[in-house]
């Protein structure tokens, strides 16, 4: 199950719904947004997807992991729009048979989530500036607070 | 032929669109597109290096082909692609 959502994720009806008398164990990760990065400190997030090839990213990283592990059911879910602090924008819940599986799975999911799915933030800070995050990219200047520019 | 390139997170903020048109000769291919896109938009032309290209919601290389059919997007590096492990 793939999703791309602007509501709260209710992370605990998706661990419930991958759990399965098939499965011996079920690893559920949540990315949460954080507070200090750093000396910098994050008000809000803001999450932006390229919706449909997003879905296919996440729909090929599924078929991936199926491919290596024996997984029995997974569910994975990112949020977008503006997000506060310790809110759930990414869940990703696996069972397997066993439990190193569900575990390697699950930290597998969520690093090609990461690295190949469309889906940026912009950290809103207390200085009262935004920036993209865009590992890599040097010309991303942080714009000014309104008024200061 | 006319092309439009859709654009996210920073580069739809620098462009100040969320998607932009550009002219190419065709046959064209993602260079062609990457290189029309630093003419008819300048205050792209810094990040441009930097930017993957989507063709029909793949990830494509510069010598991809392009058409009036194709949905292209401009993609900047995402989240947590690196370093954040």
């Amino acid at each position: 199950m793939i999703a791309i959502t602007r509501d709260t994720i209710d992370h605990a009806a998706l661990t419930e719904r991958v759990r399965s008398a098939a499965a011996g164990a079920v690893v559920t990760f949540l990315g949460t947004v954080r507070e200090f990065t750093g000396e910098r400190r994050t008000t809000c997030m803001e999450y932006e997807a390229y919706v449909e090839m997003a879905e296919s990213k996440m729909r090929e990283i599924e078929a991936e992991a199926r491919s290596r592990w024996p997984i029995t059911h997974v569910a994975l879910v990112h949020r977008i729009g503006r997000l506060e602090l310790g809110d759930v924008s990414v869940a990703i819940a696996v069972s397997c048979p066993h439990r190193g599986q569900a575990f390697d799975a699950c930290r597998h999911l969520i690093d090609r989530v990461k690295e190949v799915v469309p889906i940026w933030k912009c950290e809103h800070r207390s200085s009262g500036e935004t920036e993209w995050v865009h590992p890599g990219l040097d010309a991303s200047p942080a714009s000014a607070p309104a008024g200061k520019a | 032929m006319q092309l439009r390139v859709k654009l996210f997170a920073l580069a739809r903020q620098l462009a100040g669109s969320d998607s932009v048109v550009v002219s190419v000769a065709a046959p064209a291919t993602v260079r062609d597109v990457r290189r029309e896109l630093g003419e008819s938009c300048p205050a792209l032309r810094g990040l441009l290096p930097r930017m993957m290209f989507a063709v029909d919601s793949e990830f494509a290389d510069e010598s991809r082909p392009v058409t009036e059919a194709s949905e292209l997007a401009c993609i900047p590096p995402v989240s947590g692609g690196q370093g954040e492990r």
